[in-house]
């Protein structure tokens, strides 16, 4: 009796999650209706102008999307040079010593830092740094955003990669030194090529997290509704875009807002799929 | 298990016991809970004025700052006993709801706050202002600004105008005020709560401008007055309709209502013909319904709403106005308010007599 009550709940409990989800996108589709019947989904995609003249209002979500994957291209360029060492210095180099447990805590703890740290971080020190090297006069931007979201993502990326490479069967890596492989060619010929499916996972999943940051991404992306043309100039992301202007949107602008909402969720569940594939592929191999 | 559901159900009651209880006040009537949202800017006003208005009435108020917007719209799904905006209702607004008043509860106004090392007490005129937000006057020494401050040394840097990037009554004011001075404004950029800014960049909430200007050099934005005040940021001194140089003090925005005001009050004061007028002021409301009877409002709620609304234009309420860094409403604006409120109904009767 008991194992059947215990099937029952353990199901009932299951299947929250995917109506929850499922309640999820039927709202965000349900109240982004409107936009995509005014503008048309292609053209409220491609369409670059955010204005709110009263009459001839016009919508479109190519300048947040451009803003959200540039920050997120960006910060997963400046992330890697630290995540990858640190993952290698864990998971190879230093393998089960009290220095990679130390480092790799340290590491982890980034990630429980709240979002509107980094962004006053960002805000109060990173930002005159900027203005202070002439990179540009107003030290928000694109740039700035990218750099605090890189760091932000770097416990996401270091700590899943470390977990691949420690998984790498050592037959492989003793049977490259016994053909008097150096340290450097077993990383570079036999961890990198086993592991490197997962290590590419995680960092998906790191990505995954850039993209929906929205705390940091406001306070220093420097909210203009443009295009942004250089990496130093500011803009604004699907994630801020919707922070900024959802108290006081309504009717059409709000349809638009949730519409970009609805996209940033398409394009993270994207990203993710192709995270959990990647994973299962390295499980196999 | 039934132990605990024992004393489950006692602390049930015990919070029921204490929540309903409701100690009745001096008019005689329960302690009501009200519960109103709206405008962020005279929210630090609100706070003040309802925590003296519970201690002297027995009643609670709740106000959410979620802006001019958004309390309009719970006014409008009749969720909130009132709404607070910083602007007033337009004509067709007013006639897509139930019947409102509109209750004027302190000035304000916007300043132009900026960042200029070893530069202070900067003029501006309104078309200067326009041009700069439009992206005509780009630089700090440009000709324009050089001649209303001739005896400054404006350095030769770009200007960064820095604007809301929410949807705000702080921009209504400001571009009205724009619209007013500038045919080039009203036509290329005109008025609203969120305007298509050509240049610069954006910040999130008076803070977010404010922190902006605070921490980048060659900066220029506006900025709701209580917050300038409070923070001590540099602001300019902006030139009226008479041609006065004005800088925004409690004085100088009291002295931008002394014109003429309609019976409902909704009226805008930006470029007041008042002498020693600040340009940019405004007034701030509180809306109400007419009727007071709906979504399952009680009679003593209706009229809790109004004697907070008597309270705040009380001269106890107003005197801590200009405290909390605000203007007081100037006398004709209270008459008016009170003759207003008097209209204000039951099923049909009026609660005050």
């Amino acid at each position: 009796m008991n194992d059947r009550l215990y099937k029952i709940l353990l199901f009932a409990a299951a299947l929250i999650m995917p109506i929850v989800c499922g309640g999820v996108v039927y709202a965000l589709v349900t109240d982004a209706y409107e936009a995509f019947e005014h503008f048309g989904f292609f053209k409220f995609l491609t369409s670059s102008e955010w204005s709110y003249t009263e009459g001839s209002e016009q919508y479109g979500a190519l300048p947040f999307v451009t803003g959200t994957l540039m920050t997120t291209l960006l910060a997963l360029i400046f992330c890697i040079p630290f995540s990858l060492p640190v993952a290698m210095f864990v998971g190879e180099y230093f393998k089960g010593t009290r220095m990679a447990a130390i480092l790799s805590t340290v590491t982890d703890l980034l990630a429980g830092i709240p979002s509107i740290i980094y962004g006053l971080w960002g805000f109060y020190t990173l930002r005159p740094i900027i203005m202070a090297l002439n990179i540009s006069p107003q030290g928000s931007g694109i740039l700035t955003a990218s750099l605090v979201l890189a760091i932000m993502i770097i416990p996401y990326a270091a700590s899943l990669s470390a977990e691949f490479i420690k998984m790498v069967p050592n037959d492989l890596k003793e049977g490259a030194y016994s053909l008097g492989a150096t340290r450097a060619e077993v990383i570079r010929k036999v961890v990198f090529p086993v592991a490197g499916s997962g290590i590419f996972s995680s960092y998906v999943l790191a990505i995954g997290r850039a993209l929906g940051e929205t705390m940091t991404v406001t306070m220093l992306i420097g909210n203009t509704n443009n295009i942004p043309d250089s990496i130093t100039s500011t803009g604004n992301s699907m994630a801020s875009i919707i922070a900024n202007q959802f108290g006081e949107a309504d009717d059409l602008r709000l349809s638009s807002l949730i519409a970009i909402g609805l996209i940033l969720f398409l394009i993270t569940a994207f990203i993710n799929l192709i995270g959990k594939i990647m994973i299962k592929r390295a499980r196999i191999a | 298990m039934k132990k605990i559901f024992a004393s489950v159900m006692t602390w049930a009651v015990a919070v029921a016991l204490v929540a309903c209880g409701g100690n009745a006040n001096q008019e005689g009537r329960e302690a009501q809970e009200l519960s109103g949202a709206g405008a962020t800017f005279p929210q630090p006003f609100y706070n003040v004025v309802f925590e003296q208005f519970g201690q002297v009435h027995g009643d609670q108020v709740a106000y959410g700052g979620i802006g001019s917007g958004g309390g309009v719209r719970n006014l409008r799904d009749k969720i909130v006993d009132f709404a607070g905006s910083d602007a007033y209702l337009s004509d067709e607004e007013m006639a897509a709801m139930d019947p409102v008043v509109h209750i004027p509860t302190c000035m304000g106004a916007v300043v132009l706050a900026y960042n200029l090392e070893g530069v202070s007490g900067l003029k501006l005129t309104g078309e200067v202002i326009a041009q700069i937000f439009a992206g005509e006057i780009t630089m700090w020494n440009d000709e324009r600004l050089v001649a209303l401050n001739p005896s400054m040394e404006l350095p030769a840097e770009s200007i960064i105008p820095v604007y809301r990037s929410d949807g705000s009554g702080t921009t209504f004011v400001f571009t009205d005020y724009l619209t007013k001075v500038s045919p080039m404004w009203a036509t290329k950029y005109g008025m609203g709560k969120s305007v298509d800014f050509p240049v610069g960049q954006a910040a999130k909430g008076n803070p977010g401008v404010a922190g902006v200007i605070k921490q980048t050099k060659h900066t220029i934005g506006y900025v709701g007055s209580e917050y300038a005040f409070a923070q001590q940021i540099p602001y300019a001194a902006i030139e009226n309709k008479r041609g006065e140089f004005i800088l925004p003090s409690t004085a100088s925005i009291s002295a931008a209502a002394s014109g003429e005001m309609p019976a409902d009050t909704r009226c805008s004061i930006t470029n007041s013909e008042a002498p020693r007028a600040y340009p940019i002021s405004t007034f701030t409301w509180m809306i109400i319904y007419k009727e007071q009877h709906y979504a399952d409002r009680k009679k003593e709620q209706a009229m809790a709403t109004l004697d907070l609304l008597k309270y705040i234009l009380s001269d106890e309420a107003q005197a801590i106005s200009s405290e909390v860094h605000y203007a007081p409403l100037p006398t004709k604006a209270k008459e008016l308010s009170l003759e207003n409120l008097k209209s204000v109904t039951f099923d049909g009767v009026a609660i005050l007599q």
